[in-house]
């Protein structure tokens, strides 16, 4: 093969280093259903990145070629500048938090702990040391004599983790590990996990179908939609410039609006911006939160827009509420704001130019809809 | 949740049965091993030890019990050398080719035993189809004897019989096994031969004891393989029983010997229970 300029995909997180992992042009096809087309991206030393996407989009599928479990249908992985795609699980310096934890029934916490160690044929007296600090780290000290049955499962996964850190791999990958847990625990964990990251300083790869808890616990989310690479970015990157209407309507709620550019100046309905998008039909998405009630109309300008509309239903979250406003015009438009009591009457909406965000139509075309 | 008339109309026909053809049988043979047979030849009421005294006096009684164990340990042996392999290729590696592996593991099952035993007859006799390839290839100039009518025939035909039913437990416990504690293995940096004497075989132990229990219980009691192929040095205790209640005409002393293997083969029954009880983890 020629030598060729390695192209640059998604810069990593940390610039300058080299990547600690790198995947190549990945594609997957199960029976000729493509699952991953050509997805390329980089993961640097110490970095959470999140794979997101919703059940079927092949988050899991991509995981389990970086852990070698399946072979990419073609595509190239490497790890530190070695080529890994090639080698079985048990060859690679990647280790995985299994969504069931998959946790030995006949051995015990300290024995499913210590079972990289021993198969590896660490000294059994260093064996010992490691296994008692993983157990320290997860707080599971305790239990190190019980059974996996004979625990939670919120301690399973802390079990589960520690089964995977005591390895000291490269790289550690997890798949949906907190899915099981119920939402308190879960969040709790969502903290534990990020910062338990942070002080072993192993890059993690998390698959989640979650936004939310992408978004906290992320350095980097790659969103994956039906098999392709829809963005990767940090997570308030990825929320304030979404790239595609597929992007902007998975990460939070949007606005999508499908306006016309002419001359500079985009029309939707009776709304008027200024974009540097070029003329044609053009899809903007417009977050909630961006929209805001106003006195009077007076400080519209080129910059700020401003309309007219009263709000047709309201959907109370506690802090905040989500408003549909019914516009001139008959356009419907989602709001987000502080919780109030009533709404009534017609009153005046503005928006920034600027948070009009102009994005890509989405592979498979849906997104076309305001909501 | 079921009226008391429904609950009695399906409890009682399968307690009948058991009943009637399971322990009121049990309960005469019971009473028959403490009776005798006098002279002349008339089965007398009266209550004694005597045939289990016997039982224990009369050395070819214990002798047989003792090679009727020795064959069906052997059985076991083999059964589980065979069916072990089996089960692991099926269950982890047959792929597509499983489940026609699996049906041709169960058909012999659907001939019937006659036939089988007798097919080994065939193949293992002086004239049979093994003796004259070897001579035919020049291998051996005379048949070989130890062949047929010897333990090594009862043992051969007894596996063959009854592997199939040391295979199905072990397939079935590692049919059992979550693969991704296999991935998890892998995952940790063990082989996979190192996740098989780690994961796997653990894991399937309750199975191989109810396999080993299986092959081991059928054996032992089996008389028909030792009748057609064992000859006078193959013959087993349950030969001993059935010519005890035909030929010699002494139901009180077979009956005694049916109730001591019974005895037994209760005992390893639950020895093996509870083994597997102690080694099943969930």
């Amino acid at each position: 093969m020629a030598t060729t300029i390695e192209p640059a995909i998604n810069q990593s997180a940390k610039s300058g280093a080299q990547p600690l992992l790198s995947i190549r042009n990945v594609s997957k096809s199960f029976a000729k259903n493509p699952v991953l087309r050509d997805v390329s991206l980089q993961i640097a030393e110490g970095e959470f990145l999140t794979i997101l996407g919703e059940s079927g989009s092949g988050k899991t599928t991509l995981l389990r070629i970086i852990a070698g479990f399946e072979n990419a249908s073609s595509g190239e992985v490497f790890m530190g500048g070695e080529r890994i795609d090639m080698l079985p699980p048990y060859r690679r310096r990647v280790n995985t938090v299994f969504q069931n934890y998959a946790l030995f029934p006949h051995l015990s916490v300290s024995e499913n702990v210590g079972y990289g160690p021993r198969v590896a044929k660490v000294d059994k007296s260093e064996i010992a040391v490691r296994v008692e600090q993983a157990l320290a780290m997860v707080k599971m000290t305790a239990y190190a004599g019980s059974k996996p049955s004979q625990i939670s499962g919120g301690q399973q996964q802390r079990v589960a983790l520690a089964r995977a850190l005591v390895n000291r791999p490269g790289l550690l990958l997890l798949d949906e590990p907190l899915s099981a847990l119920d939402a308190n625990l879960r969040r709790q964990m969502q903290v534990e996990l990020k910062s338990l990251q942070r002080e072993v300083g192993i890059a993690f790869v998390f698959v989640t179908h979650d936004q939310e808890e992408a978004m906290v616990m992320s350095d980097r989310i790659a969103l994956l939609h039906m098999g392709e690479l829809e963005q990767i970015a940090a997570p308030r990157e990825i929320y304030a410039r979404p790239a595609t209407a597929y992007t902007a309507q998975f990460i939070g709620h949007t606005n999508l609006l499908r306006a016309e550019v002419r001359g500079g100046v985009a029309r939707y309905g009776p709304l008027r911006w200024h974009t540097s998008t070029p003329d044609g039909v053009a899809l903007f998405s417009l977050r909630p939160e961006n929209i805001r009630c106003v006195q009077d109309g007076s400080g519209a300008n080129a910059e700020v827009i401003c309309f007219r509309g009263r709000i047709s239903s309201q959907a109370f979250h506690g802090a905040t509420e989500l408003l549909k406003i019914a516009c001139e015009g008959g356009l419907t438009l989602s709001m987000r704001s502080a919780a109030r009591e009533t709404w009534e009457g017609e009153r005046q909406f503005e928006f920034a130019a600027g948070d009009a965000v102009p994005v890509r139509e989405s592979h498979s075309g849906e997104g076309g809809a305001d909501r | 949740m079921f009226s008391r008339a429904y609950r009695v109309a399906i409890t009682l026909p399968p307690l009948l049965w058991v009943t009637l053809f399971l322990l009121v049988p049990y309960l005469l043979l019971f009473c028959y091993s403490f009776w005798s047979v006098s002279p002349q030849q008339i089965i007398v009421h009266s209550w004694s030890l005597d045939n289990y005294r016997e039982l224990l006096r009369v050395n070819v009684y214990l002798q047989t019990l003792f090679r009727s164990m020795w064959i069906a340990a052997r059985v076991m042996f083999f059964a589980l050398l065979l069916g072990y392999p089996l089960a692991y290729y099926l269950s982890f590696h047959a792929g597509k080719r499983r489940d026609l592996l699996y049906q041709l593991v169960i058909i012999p099952l659907w001939v019937s035993y006659l036939v089988r035993a007798y097919a080994w007859k065939t193949i293992l006799g002086s004239d049979g189809v093994l003796n004259t390839l070897l001579e035919y290839v020049h291998l051996t100039k005379h048949p070989l004897e130890f062949l047929l009518y010897s333990p090594f025939a009862v043992v051969l035909t007894l596996t063959h019989i009854y592997t199939p039913f040391a295979f199905l437990p072990i397939y079935a416990s590692l049919e059992h096994i979550p693969r991704n504690l296999v991935e998890a293995s892998h995952d940790l940096g063990a082989s996979p031969f190192q996740t098989f004497w780690r994961v796997i075989f653990p894991l399937s132990i309750p199975g191989i004891l109810a396999g080993a229990t299986f092959a081991f219980v059928l054996s032992l009691g089996d008389f028909l393989a030792p009748l057609l192929l064992g000859g006078p040095s193959g013959i087993m205790i349950s030969n001993v029983v059935v010519s005890l209640f035909g030929a010699v005409y002494n139901w009180p002393l077979g009956a005694a010997i049916s109730l001591s293997m019974l005895g037994l083969v209760l005992g390893l029954l639950f020895l093996s229970e509870t083994l597997e009880k102690k080694w099943s983890i969930r």
